[in-house]
């Protein structure tokens, strides 16, 4: 595809001014940053421009102390990891990086917020929504409106960064964003059961999630997964394995860690990783691609934990896939090894659901033109989420088609 | 306080209204008894009062639904009313408006252990929650104070904090879904078991839109497997610099406890002649901070904080060495309300958030400001998260003191806006901080808010008069969208 033409703002004003013009001239424009997640969704299409949001990067404001960190939308979020780890802090929210994933580049803050995907300790330390408090943004009419606060605790008027985050950049562009920051837990261990099969592997994790462990991550990688990651005990094993990861001080780990392997190591075969190996281990869970089959086609299932097991059992009786689960099952990522279906088997799989919904994350360019992306909704809520669009970018030129379907 | 005026129309129609209400919902399920309406002229805060046309008692969803289309096709407004807790006027009706009283929703529907969920009626109360849960090991984490009554319809409404969020969160960061019927009577589920939103999160909005944006009839939320132990720890200072020191101390160390409270002087004094619970009356602040988790947690964590008190200058640590004693330690603090109304015949509780460096500084201006009313104030912070609670005495019965609480009052959110903060930390705008917002926000911020509650109710008509200080009609937005939101606009109607 030959690259869009683009257009490089270096503060609101202009972004202002720009999409102003777009909405007068009823011409779609295409939020773009750190390019790792542009092959995710609807193809950006001929007459779209994209606007690049290279031109805003940097922090802006970090008070350690504040727990606090403001940064223009276009601020890698590499730059922002190395900065608060040298005050031993973190986001808790552990971004994934889907370049690998997707087709290379970098993610930047403004991108991490926008796609709202948050990693493995999402089932402790909440989603990427929990930890942004702030927003200026300029909407699809070139209104620049700032929303939420620097403070965590907050109730004055509607909680707009919560619906920017995730919006894909449909709503409105942001420039700078506030997050919440959290100190860096100071110990790590997990614990890996070794051969469980998926109905065991659920029912243990979400048993542990249950108890006060305060478990920090929860994963289950069927064999054919396991087989693929960089720890090596765990790829040669030859079974499946159980992640359990606990974080924080040292003596609790200590103490929470005694209280699990006493729990699910009797009887069973197991491993324990150290701080280093987690690291390895964690970032491949968080970032999908080291540990995902190499099908052209790839889901993605926001479900509750109960259900994970019976619907992946239900499509892979129907077609060849593959699946790991995250988030104690509560998330699952699946791969097909061939497209076979005009939709990905988008009907297939949304079919099989019993509730939550499903999120073609990757796939071939005609399919990711033609399938629905997001799981169509029921039509009151349809309806509702036109209106919220509209209310942002009113001449339906942000990322058109992307989310919300124009009226 | 201005409010909408009255549409006669309406006012005169209130014998076919309350024929029409009764219809939906027969039996009892209408209130239009002036006697009987006068106990929902006003939520918790008291100052205003205002009777509606009629009150309505749904007990379903669909009852809901018929209710608001009727109100809908009859241009009625509605203000939703869970257990009338509200601190900012969130509840307060308007006398063309039917209150929907949510009370008789009051059923829990499932509870979930294997993916950690509770779905009820949101007229549970937040503690019903937790009592539903605790035998098995489990607890609903935010923890109002008035959390034995408020609802988990009125805690979404308003996004309700408690004093364990600085570690848990509000109550958006543990409601993982909701069912809720829009004004036109459309029945929208958002969110569920599932942890991410189908689409835009606009639970994220509904979750503290104060009943503007639709009629929850169910609520999901998270529950927590309680901490195997929780100690509180009270560390007196002899000023506040040096307690608002140690409470960035504690934090810049990496240490988030479960809450870390902050009483001043005069609230020390008022909570221990009120409920004897041991505090230090030689000091001049203290802190109140509670750890949880595995006791190993504990034990190591006090080992932390007490060194950091010590060179933060603290005058007295104890640290309570039972339940009961624990227990003991909160009875002063959340007894801080009462003791304080025996001060004064009344209080004006105030609700901004700062962030926390700015404590002492932000408290010495109080105090000026109480020197500059004439009026007292009593302070208790949750100074983890820079939510402060300045609770203003006066006298309502004395010409004139009312309003100048309000003024003292107004004078300290502005304080706490410009100190980097916001006017509200908990307890929402409602009436009571609705001028101000234009102080926080620029009107293009307002207009997006304004645009937005558009997209859930064109016509205006859900709990109008609140949060927002001028009315527009979303027809005018609309236009202003194409004008690029220049046009100014002096003709609105200005409250």
């Amino acid at each position: 595809m030959k690259p869009l033409p683009s257009f490089q703002p270096h503060d609101a004003d202009q972004i202002a001014a720009f999409l102003r013009d777009r909405s007068l001239a009823g011409a779609p424009v295409y939020v773009r940053g750190g390019g790792s997640k542009v092959a995710f969704g609807r193809p950006p299409r001929e007459d779209e421009t994209a606007l690049d949001m290279a031109g805003l990067s940097g922090i802006t404001l970090y008070e350690p102390d504040e727990l606090v960190l403001t940064a223009r939308a276009g601020t890698k979020l590499s730059d922002i990891a190395a900065v608060v780890a040298e005050h031993g802090q973190c986001l808790a929210f552990e971004p994934p990086e889907f370049g690998t994933l997707f087709e290379g580049g970098t993610s930047t803050l403004g991108g991490a917020v926008a796609s709202g995907w948050s990693g493995p300790r999402r089932v402790k330390a909440g989603a990427v929504r929990d930890h942004v408090l702030g927003a200026l943004a300029v909407g699809g009419d070139g209104q620049i409106f700032k929303s939420g606060g620097r403070v965590v605790k907050n109730v004055t008027g509607f909680d707009l960064p919560k619906l920017l985050t995730g919006s894909h950049g449909t709503l409105a562009v942001m420039t700078d964003i506030t997050i919440k920051v959290l100190p860096a837990p100071e110990a790590t261990r997990t614990l890996v059961v070794l051969g469980l099969d998926d109905g065991a592997a659920i029912r243990l994790l979400c048993d542990l999630l249950g108890n006060p462990y305060e478990v920090s991550g929860a994963a289950h990688l069927p064999r054919a997964v396991a087989a693929r990651s960089a720890i090596g005990v765990i790829a040669r094993s030859g079974v499946s394995a159980t992640l359990i990861r606990l974080e924080g001080f040292g003596p609790s780990v200590m103490d929470r860690f005694k209280g699990l392997e006493a729990k699910c190591g009797q009887g069973a075969e197991h491993l324990v990783l150290d701080a280093e190996e987690c690291a390895v281990l964690w970032r491949e869970v968080r970032d999908v691609a080291p540990l995902i089959g190499p099908g052209p086609i790839m889901w993605r299932l926001s479900l509750p934990a109960s259900d994970a097991v019976g619907t992946v059992n239900a499509i892979v009786k129907a077609i060849e896939a593959e699946a790991f689960y995250d988030w104690g099952g509560a998330l699952v990522w699946l791969t097909l090894p061939q497209s076979g279906s005009a939709d990905g088997h988008a009907a297939l799989i949304r079919g099989l659901l019993p509730s939550g919904h499903a999120t073609l994350m990757r796939g071939p360019t005609d399919i990711r033109a033609r399938a629905a992306i997001f799981q169509p909704q029921a039509p009151a809520l349809a309806a509702l989420h036109q209106r919220v669009k509209a209310a942002f970018d009113p001449h339906f030129i942000l990322g058109a088609g992307r989310m919300a379907v124009e009226a | 306080m201005k409010m909408p005026e009255p549409d006669r129309t309406v006012m005169d129609r209130r014998a076919a209204i309350v024929a029409g209400l009764s219809a939906i919902v027969p039996g009892e399920g209408v209130v239009s008894a002036p006697d009987a309406l006068r106990v929902y002229e006003s939520d918790a805060l008291t100052a205003y009062r205002q009777r509606p046309l009629a009150v309505v008692l749904p007990r379903n969803t669909a009852e809901v639904a018929a209710v608001l289309r009727f109100c809908a096709r009859y241009q009625v407004k509605v203000v939703p009313r869970g257990s009338g807790t509200s601190l900012s006027g969130g509840a307060l009706p308007l006398a063309d408006s039917v209150v929907v009283g949510m009370g008789r929703f009051n059923r829990i529907l499932d509870i979930d252990y294997a993916n950690r969920c509770v779905t009820a009626q949101p007229g549970v109360t937040n503690l019903g929650l937790t009592h539903a849960v605790a035998d098995a090991g489990f607890y609903y984490a935010p923890d109002p104070s008035s959390q034995i009554a408020c609802s988990i319809g009125g805690n979404v409404a308003e996004n309700s904090g408690g004093v364990h969020c600085l570690k848990y969160g509000l109550t958006t960061n543990n409601v993982l879904g909701v069912e809720m019927v829009l004004m036109s009577g459309e029945v929208v589920r958002l969110g569920g078991k599932h942890l991410d939103p189908e689409g835009y999160d606009l639970l994220g909005v509904v979750i503290g839109s104060e009943g503007m944006l639709g009629i929850v009839t169910e609520v999901t939320v998270r529950i927590l497997p309680k901490p195997p132990g929780a100690r509180a720890a009270l560390i007196g200072f002899g000023s506040d610099e040096a307690a608002g020191n140690c409470v960035a101390a504690i934090i810049a160390a990496g240490i988030i406890p479960a809450a870390m409270e902050m009483m001043d002087r005069a609230s020390i004094k008022a909570t221990e002649e009120f409920v004897h619970a041991g505090y230090p009356l030689d000091v001049e602040a203290l802190l109140i901070v509670e750890l949880d988790g595995p006791h190993a947690e504990i034990d190591h964590l006090l080992k932390l904080v007490e060194p950091i008190a010590a060179t933060c200058g603290a005058q007295s640590i104890r640290v309570s060495n039972s339940e009961a004693e624990r227990l003991l330690f909160w009875a002063g603090r959340k007894a801080a309300f009462p003791a304080t109304a025996r001060l004064a015949p009344d209080y004006y509780c105030m609700d901004g958030t700062i962030p926390r460096h700015q404590l002492s500084h932000v408290l010495g201006e109080i105090r000026r400001l109480s020197g500059r009313h004439g009026l007292g104030v009593v302070n208790v912070f949750h100074a983890g998260d820079g939510n402060l609670h300045p609770l203003i005495l006066y006298d309502a019965n004395r010409d004139g003191e009312t309003e100048r609480a309000e003024a003292f009052g107004a004078d300290i959110l502005r304080l706490c806006v410009d100190v980097g903060g916001v006017l509200t930390g908990e307890h929402g705008v409602g009436v009571e901080k609705r001028d101000l917002m234009e102080y926080q926000f620029d009107e293009p911020d307002l207009t997006r808010q304004q645009q937005l509650k558009c997209a859930f109710d064109p016509e205006g008509l859900l709990n109008p008069g609140k949060v927002f200080p001028k009315l527009h009609r979303c027809a005018e937005m609309g236009r202003m969208h194409v004008h690029g939101g220049k046009m100014a606009f002096p003709e609105l109607p200005r409250f």
